[in-house]
């Protein structure tokens, strides 16, 4: 590593000297405006927010409905839920794929086709989120219909999956359909990330696992996941950030309507993201003072997930970072 | 060695040794009737649908095989082949959305991509009218991201020389962090940002470099992660030699490190540019869309291609949807060549490990 030589200056003529110190000097500031700009985002959004915040007239953190330009009366429980409930469902969907992507690229795959399958499972985060959206919107949602049906109608009796009306059996303008389309655009995030994670499994535990006379799964167990745990809690952390933030892709798929519920079939529901992209447009000075209220939330949650997944990655002593997300 | 494996085992050592494996005739055998008993179960039962099928058949496979396998080779080799089998079907899940969503843009975009689609803007075409086309979105994505890549490339490599070469201890170490961090940020609140800064805190208004301004801020991260990583592969020995020629630190870094990574920075850029061509979220609050031509990005609202793709899927006509999809597919074209452009460049670069 070149620490070794910048504890001592290689030359010491005047000259090249003061060059070094202006050029560390503007990498510097290149550094601290990075951070400047971090900073910037969360004071920018809190200058506007606070004031709109003052105007509401329900209470931001537990008001369902979002009505700022006319009655003033505002609040993000319904698209907070939504946006954790949305978030927390594409996970459920995308781990196990994005585990078992990883694990056979890394593990089963030939050592031919490892590299060109990574490449295929990233061109998945590669394709617009507007591109997933109209998509969803006209193909796969109809094809979420007959899925749909059979949820609602064998496993009605868990509340998740309740559908009273019959609405879910014919439209899926839902949170479902949102967890869906958002599972599709985290797998290559998670994958990509725990296949880095679990190639740096340390050889010489395989071998010995192997020669103990373990099968291919029995090694994974004993030799592969135990230490990639912690990074591959990360990547999982990582992929959650990405899903709540995910705007357009739900913001056409989703249904739009500002209520708490769990029942994910129904059509329905919203998520913050979604809302400002769907709102902005038509709103006036407050309507947007209030997104940007909203815009704050999102980018608190966010931010502690992504503190949290780099705080465990960094502890795992995974260093070695992917350049895939 | 001996001794325990005569104690433990109830079978001899040589049978141990040879234990038997399920051969591939009898695994064929157990997949076919499998199917059979599959098919034969959608004859008399009410069950029905292709989807269904393949569903209820795939299962009946892996029941199959699996129970074979444990018959024949034990709980172990059964555990072993159903995480394989699985492994391999989480692989195909997720490449058929990948597929599925290439080939039906592909199919519904051809019909209205055309000559005069890339040729012409949204001037005069009503809500109902068959023509129009997204001149004014590529020309509007090709400087927001052309200014978007001209600030964040110059910074980002700022940044990552700073982070490998000058930084030491709790400042580097702070710094790497919180570029990590910024990869999260999403889209929405960068566009948020630019619109509470540049247009509400400025008065810039919408613009082409608001949105250049938000898509920088995405691209930053990422090319301050590469150029690190590909920093770090340039072999030591270089730096030393040029130390020892008598060659500044400041000079060794951008004629001998910078040259050396040249080609993975240069990957790594493309893949920043061909994540951010796509972002719809953070345009819709900087740039706000346009119909007309309007090449000055520096002032006026402006148009760009995944904007237009947006702004067409809101209309309820087949027109306009027939037009959103010719833009996703002049999107996804961006994308797939600047991505395939970056690999190729992988494959030539001569420091990389992977």
């Amino acid at each position: 590593m070149s620490s070794a030589l910048t504890t001592r200056d290689p030359v010491s003529v005047g000259r090249s000297r003061r060059g070094d110190a202006i050029f560390r000097g503007v990498t510097l500031a290149a550094g601290f405006f990075t951070l400047a700009i971090l900073a910037g985002i969360a004071i920018f959004l809190i200058v506007r927010a606070v004031p709109a915040i003052a105007q509401d007239k329900g209470s931001f953190f537990s008001t369902k409905t979002w009505d700022p330009d006319g009655s003033k009366v505002f609040g993000i429980a319904a698209l907070g839920f939504g946006t954790v409930l949305s978030s927390l469902l594409a996970l459920v969907i995308a781990v196990p794929i994005s585990l078992g992507v990883a694990l056979f690229i890394v593990e089963y795959a030939p050592r031919r086709l490892a590299r060109p399958l990574g490449y295929t499972v990233d061109m998945l985060a590669a394709v617009p989120s507007v591109v997933y959206g109209l998509w969803a919107v006209y193909f796969l949602l109809k094809k979420m219909i007959p899925l749909q049906r059979f949820l609602a109608e064998q496993l009605g009796w868990i509340p998740l999956f309740a559908d009273p009306d019959g609405k879910a059996s014919r439209y899926s303008q839902s949170i479902f359909a949102a967890s869906v389309i958002l599972a599709i655009m985290i797998i290559p995030i998670i994958a990509a990330v725990s296949r880095d994670i679990l190639s740096q499994a340390d050889p010489s535990q395989r071998e010995a696992a192997l020669a103990l006379g373990a099968t291919k799964w029995e090694m994974i167990r004993t030799a592969v996941l135990p230490p990639s745990r912690p990074g591959i809690t990360g990547a999982i952390m990582l992929g959650l950030g990405r899903a709540l933030g995910e705007t357009i892709a739900v913001a056409l798929v989703i249904g739009a309507t500002f209520d708490v519920s769990w029942r994910i079939l129904v059509p329905g529901g919203n998520t913050i993201a979604a809302n400002i992209a769907n709102r902005f447009g038509e709103s006036g000075s407050l309507g947007r003072s209030a997104l940007i209220a909203s815009g704050l939330v999102l980018f608190a949650i966010t931010l502690v997930v992504n503190l949290a997944a780099r705080a465990i990655i960094y502890r795992g002593g995974a260093v070695e970072r992917s350049a895939a997300v | 060695m001996t001794a325990t494996a005569t104690s433990t085992a109830a079978r001899p050592v040589a049978a141990q040794l040879h234990a038997r494996r399920l051969s591939r005739p009898a695994a064929l055998a157990g997949g076919v009737a499998a199917i059979a008993v599959t098919a034969g179960l959608f004859a008399i039962t009410p069950l029905a649908g292709r989807a269904e099928f393949i569903l209820v058949a795939g299962l009946a496979v892996l029941t199959a095989i699996t129970g074979l396998s444990w018959r024949v080779e034990g709980r172990r080799r059964a555990v072993d082949r159903l995480v394989t089998t699985a492994a391999a079907t989480a692989l195909l899940l997720a490449l058929l959305p990948l597929g599925g969503v290439l080939a039906y843009t592909l199919s519904r975009g051809l019909k209205r991509l055309s000559p005069g689609f890339l040729t012409h803007s949204m001037a005069g075409i009503g809500p109902l009218d068959g023509g129009g086309g997204a001149y004014h979105a590529m020309i509007g994505t090709l400087e927001q991201v052309g200014l978007a890549t001209l600030i964040a490339v110059p910074l980002g490599l700022l940044v990552a020389i700073y982070v490998t070469e000058y930084g030491q201890g709790r400042l580097a170490t702070t710094l790497r962090f919180f570029v990590d961090v910024m990869t999260g940020v999403p889209s929405i609140v960068a566009g948020l940002f630019v619109f509470a800064f540049w247009v509400l805190a400025l008065h810039r208004g919408f613009s082409g470099i608001a949105a250049a301004l938000s898509l920088a801020i995405l691209m930053l991260p990422v090319i301050v992660r590469t150029s690190e990583e590909m920093i770090r592969l340039v072999p030591n020995t270089l730096r030393e030699a040029s130390y020892a020629l008598g060659v500044p630190k400041w000079r060794t870094i951008i004629s001998i490190i910078l040259p050396t990574a040249l080609t993975g920075i240069t990957t790594g850029v493309l893949l920043a540019i061909a994540r951010v061509t796509g972002e719809t979220a953070p345009l819709l609050l900087t740039a706000s869309g346009n119909i007309f031509i309007h090449t000055n990005p520096f002032s006026g609202p402006q148009s760009a291609l995944p904007l237009f793709v947006f702004q067409q899927t809101q209309s309820a006509f087949d027109v306009a949807i027939d037009r959103a999809w010719a833009g996703a597919l002049t999107l996804i074209l961006f994308v797939v060549v600047l991505y395939v452009a970056a690999r190729l460049l992988t494959r030539r670069n001569t420091l990389a490990r992977r």
